[in-house]
């Protein structure tokens, strides 16, 4: 097969994709001026594209980008300083951690989202209840991620570290802490997923902060088109973070 | 739990029953915070309620439990993320079984779901109101968008690092699709499809139950969240710890029944 063959089969699935994606909002555009759909229940698509301008300009999206951000930002260092820690303290003392690990665990599966009216209450409407809210959420998965990515670490590194007599600091600095660090980004990258997925799901119910309040305001103006283009925006910026903390984990584990 | 025993010990010639250390650390943990918690709300230090003492948080336990209303609630709510379940499960499956059954659809509208799998599915609230309404529909909805995923990716997953031997085998038993996909495909997939289940199970009470806070008149959602502006603190304190349980306690069931490790 040669060279361009190739290349051109390579190319298939994204064309498929896209190709499929640009059908079903032609479809859409076409059901809604045929009047089959109401136009004020799905907007037509060729509003939404200027919609996402009109925000952009009016609503000052940049902003309302730059606060989110910012309060994900304020979990992740949370997350990284008490999450990160908490996880070294339990895989240096056993029996905590075997008293522990199973409550964190079990606390990864509840819905503690469910609790910001509680956070609500304790720190008020603003920002420092979506900034806990996000880190309360997260910080499971770092905690858990820094026991498994410490308790990793291969024994003969360790036992190479004891044979040049190395201190329990410079054990721990030289080799537990850079063996475990792949891992512990593993975990910290889910918990600002988890933090950046709640802060922007708080911000939109308690109508208060960065993106999440843009979407509640435009969908109580009915501004459809706007709304329609506002989630765009929150899904964009969601993969956006999303793949960029992915190639930082690849760079990281290059084997996974 | 074998940690969690009281284990028998012979100390100084004589059998001394012992508590195990970390059942201990648990146990005086739990004491802890409790005691904390009531010394803290004693204290005056914050507004009155916002730490009920555990008194009336425990008395609030026993009104709901006792209260028909209640379970009323508890069942829409319960309604709501069984069919959202239902619905987001099967079409997961089937979107699974496709991708993860084509290379080339696989590779052309996976990365959609794979990107668009964590984003806050909350923010599509305002649309499934559009869509279905302000009653029960539109939770159903939002929880069915948030456990489709899940489901979808892990049976795609599946599908990929499924043995290929009993592919072979069911075609060469000239096996029709439907027999190949109950047959085949559907019990050697049991395990990626349980556990996709059981992280969408989660997904689904999260994104059911803040619709519900958002924008109802029912539900345990709508209780925690009329509690909070009605201010009646142990009430609502109730609600969270009554919901926490019953997450915790069925997202264990789920894990026991897609029979893989300990919960989580």
């Amino acid at each position: 097969m040669t060279m361009r063959a190739r290349k051109a089969r390579d190319l298939r699935p994204a064309a498929l994709g896209l190709g499929a994606l640009a059908c079903a909002l032609a479809a859409q555009e076409i059901v809604i001026r045929l009047g089959l759909v109401n136009r004020f229940i799905v907007p037509l698509p060729s509003e939404i594209g200027p919609a996402f301008v009109r925000i952009i300009v009016q609503e000052d999206v940049l902003g309302r980008f730059l606060m989110t951000a910012g309060e994900a930002l304020a979990a992740g260092l949370l997350l990284a300083l008490v999450g990160i820690t908490s996880g070294i303290v339990l895989y240096r003392v056993n029996l905590l951690r075997r008293a522990y690990e199973t409550w964190i665990a079990a606390f990864a599966s509840a819905p503690i989202v469910l609790m910001y009216p509680l956070f609500l209450v304790i720190f008020g409407r603003n920002a420092m209840t979506i900034v806990m809210m996000g880190f309360a959420a997260a910080l499971p998965p770092v905690i858990l991620k820094t026991i498994e990515g410490l308790s990793a670490t291969r024994r003969v590194h360790v036992n190479v570290g004891r044979a040049f007599k190395l201190t329990q600091r410079q054990l721990f600095t030289k080799i537990l802490l850079p063996s475990a660090l792949p891992t512990i980004f593993v975990g910290l990258r889910l918990g600002l997923i988890f933090a950046l997925i709640n802060i922007v799901g708080v911000e939109f119910l308690i109508n208060f902060g960065g993106l999440g309040q843009l979407i509640n305001d435009l969908a109580e103006r009915y501004d459809l088109p706007g709304t329609y283009a506002a989630i765009g925006f929150v899904v964009l910026v969601s993969i956006v973070f999303f793949d960029v903390t992915e190639r930082i984990e690849r760079w990281l584990r290059p084997g996974s | 739990m074998a940690e969690a025993r009281v284990v028998g010990q012979s100390a100084a010639g004589g059998r001394r029953p012992r508590i195990d250390p970390v059942h201990g650390i648990r146990i005086v943990t739990v004491l802890l915070i409790l005691v904390g918690w009531e010394l803290l709300a004693r204290s005056g230090m914050l507004f009155r309620d916002v730490v009920p003492s555990l008194v009336s948080i425990g008395g609030a336990i026993g009104v709901l439990l006792a209260d028909a209303d209640y379970y009323r609630h508890l069942g829409w709510t319960a309604f709501e993320i069984l069919v959202a379940l239902a619905i987001g499960g099967a079409a997961g499956l089937v979107a699974g079984l496709i991708l993860g059954g084509s290379r080339l659809l696989g590779r052309a509208f996976e990365p959609y779901l794979y990107y668009l799998g964590p984003t806050p599915k909350i923010i599509f609230f305002p649309i499934m109101i559009m869509w279905f309404g302000v009653g029960p529909a539109s939770k159903i909805a939002l929880g069915t968008i948030s456990c489709f995923f899940p489901i979808a990716l892990s049976t795609a997953a599946g599908m990929r690092m499924m043995d290929p031997v009993l592919v072979r085998v069911g075609r060469s038993f000239r096996a029709r699709r439907r027999q190949m996909v109950t047959k085949i495909y559907l019990p050697a997939l049991r395990q990626p499809i349980m556990n996709g289940v059981r992280l969408g199970f989660g997904i689904a009470v999260i994104g059911t139950l803040l619709a519900e806070t958002k924008l109802s008149n029912r539900g345990i959602g709508f209780l925690i969240i009329n509690s909070y502006t009605t201010f009646d603190m142990p009430r609502m304190y109730a609600l969270l710890i009554l919901l926490f349980v019953l997450a915790i306690g069925a997202n264990a069931l789920v894990g026991r029944l897609a029979g893989g490790d300990h919960p989580r």
